[in-house]
């Protein structure tokens, strides 16, 4: 018999390590240690009181993974201690442009997301809870349907988990074509089977959730790191990182490079690094840009990038965020108002149409830079289009509205001269484009 | 009492579904209810959201609105392959231009045509969340193809016609 061969996510990795793309079940995470720090806590409940766990989470600086990087610790001790009905929702519904690292989390080592949500659960006093999967990853929708199915067999997941008092019921939910559910509040209306519209906050899920109950929503990397703290200590996972930034951090790098993938680096990993294991820019082209966290973060020139190390402090210093950890690579041959009009187009699409100045001041953006790109921009318009932008920014009542005016400052900021070029000359200033 | 629009399987799963969440929270399993009635019929006509409505006991408004809210949902008839192609940045910048390019030649459609067959809908879409593996083309709004080169394109569509047991035109 042929010995499977590994992936390769990175020599450091603690979350993607281990993999062969074929050895998800219980069985095969079970011999990787599988559900140890879950029975550690089960086996000891003396030590392990969930005010411990939260206490180790803390320790460990571990950030919320889906982009806000909020402290995960302090996210789970928002939960009001004695209410009789809370929820844990784990949000797999990674949409955002360039990301696409729970994807792999979810078909490759589906369990370690789970075994961290049990403990999430158990640390938070959560009876139920939901996964909720974009739908366009279909199969990763049926194989946690397995995956749940596996675990509630071995009653990992269900009544007296482990034969311990602690119960947890785990569901899957599937997204069905909206980015804006992945919003929190978005994404518990579409768990309540409706539009997904952001809610107003105040209050807060951890007071007024799914159901109007108290609800944790935490990403699907975030849930994964839970097992390595628990088993190993908080202390351990700070030191796989930066001070205020525990562990490892799975980057998607995407665009303009030779090989695109996830690749797991301790956090503040030098961007070079990063942009190395990826085969660095394609044949015969040079670095122009990068958007360092996702779509929504601010575009980050070449020059820059190339000095920037990938955490949340050194990113931000760089003027952008770290987001997801979805690196978009663009090279010197691609034209920038054709790609900010892209993705402009997109938060256009995917705006919810509750907010105004989202609703309608994405759609001038696109009708601007439009013209921008046909030709037929006129004098002025960039000025109306950076005041579109910063009209949006701030009033709505989700991020969607920053996400989509990021880009549009930040390409206008550094790369004003393609599009003065655009309406000057009215054509392209490089001759390949997206 | 009537029979339902939708096969005694579809009625099962979506009991199936509606068991997920709690008491009295019927209305959660929309989603999975439309998805189940949409892959039975290939669309959601209204008779179909008011079926859905009427299981669910939910407001057929209420059910129309998550309907018309979420893009994979089809309002109106397709062909028996809908092809979304993604057309965000990161899969424009792996080559989803020349990828749609070629899919539209191939099948003499444009994005929001269907085949004179019957066959095809093309459709542009939106990032489907795994870039890494980009262009990306998801069939009938489930099945995920990855690097959708010229190659592979011919492979696919030679499949699905394969598939559906036609012969190639």
């Amino acid at each position: 018999m042929n010995t499977p061969t590994m992936l390769n996510f990175g020599a450091g990795a603690i979350l993607l390590s281990g993999l062969t793309g074929d050895n998800w079940r219980l069985a095969d995470y079970r011999a990787r240690g599988g559900y140890k720090a879950l029975e550690k806590i089960l086996e000891n409940p003396n030590h392990w009181t969930p005010d411990q766990i939260i206490a180790e989470v803390k320790l460990s600086s571990l950030r919320g993974r889906g982009g806000a990087g909020f402290p995960t610790g302090m996210k789970w001790s928002f939960m009001p201690r004695h209410a009789p009905e809370k929820y844990l929702v784990c949000n797999a519904d990674e949409s955002e442009p360039g990301t696409f690292k729970d994807r792999d989390l979810l078909r490759y080592n589906p369990h370690l997301v789970l075994e961290g949500m049990i403990i999430a659960a158990y640390a938070m006093g959560c009876a139920r809870g939901y996964i909720y999967i974009h739908g366009e990853i279909w199969e990763c929708y049926e194989r946690m349907e397995e995956v749940l199915k596996e675990a509630r067999e071995a009653g990992l997941i269900g009544k007296n988990i482990l034969g311990s008092p602690f119960s947890f019921e785990v569901f899957n939910h599937h997204g069905f074509g909206a980015y804006i559910c992945g919003e929190e509040t978005a994404m518990l209306e579409s768990l309540e089977g409706k539009k997904g519209q952001p809610r107003y906050k105040p209050p807060f899920p951890a007071n007024v959730g799914l159901y109007g109950k108290p609800t944790t929503i935490n990403n699907v990397e975030t849930l994964a790191n839970v097992p390595y703290i628990i088993l190993n200590g908080g202390q351990r996972f700070l030191e796989l990182g930066q001070p205020n930034a525990g562990g490892t951090k799975i980057f998607s790098i995407s665009g303009d490079v030779k090989r695109p993938g996830n690749y797991e680096l301790p956090m503040g990993t030098p961007f070079t690094v990063l942009l190395n294991l990826a085969g660095g820019v394609r044949e015969g082209h040079m670095l122009k840009a990068v958007i360092p966290g996702g779509s929504s973060s601010p575009v980050v020139p070449a020059s820059t990038m190339l000095d920037t190390k990938l955490d949340y402090d050194s990113i931000a210093k760089a003027g952008s965020m770290m987001g997801s950890g979805a690196v978009i690579v663009i090279d010197n041959s691609r034209c920038m108002v054709k790609s900010l009009l892209r993705l402009s187009e997109f938060y256009h699409e995917e705006s919810c149409g509750q907010c105004t100045p989202c609703r309608e001041g994405t759609g001038w953006m696109v009708k601007i830079l439009h013209r921008l790109e046909h030709g037929e921009g006129r004098e002025g318009d960039l000025e109306t289009l950076d005041q579109v932008a910063h009209n949006i920014m701030g009033r709505t009542i989700c991020a969607l509205g920053d996400a989509a005016a990021m880009p549009v400052r930040s390409f206008l900021k550094h790369f004003r001269d393609e599009f003065d070029f655009h309406i000057k000359n009215r054509r392209c200033q490089v001759q390949d484009y997206v | 009492m009537m029979k339902s629009l939708l096969s005694d399987q579809s009625l099962r799963l979506i009991e199936t579904a509606i068991a997920k969440y709690p008491e009295g929270r019927k209305q959660s399993a929309v989603m999975a209810a439309l998805t189940i009635a949409q892959d039975e019929h290939g669309y959601l006509s209204t008779d179909v959201l008011n079926e859905v409505a009427r299981i669910l006991e939910m407001s057929p408004m209420a059910v129309y609105e998550v309907a018309s809210f979420y893009s994979m949902y089809r309002l109106k008839p397709a062909g028996r392959y809908t092809l979304t192609l993604c057309t965000n940045l990161p899969c424009a910048l792996q080559g989803a231009g020349s990828a749609a390019q070629y899919l539209k030649s191939k099948l003499n459609i444009d994005f929001g045509e269907t085949t004179k067959d019957g066959m095809f809908t093309l459709q542009q879409g939106e990032c489907m969340g795994a870039c890494g593996d980009g262009p990306i083309v998801l069939v009938n709004h489930k099945k995920m193809c990855a690097k959708m080169t010229r190659e592979a394109v011919d492979a696919f569509i030679d499949d699905l016609y394969g598939s559906a047991g036609k012969d190639k035109r």
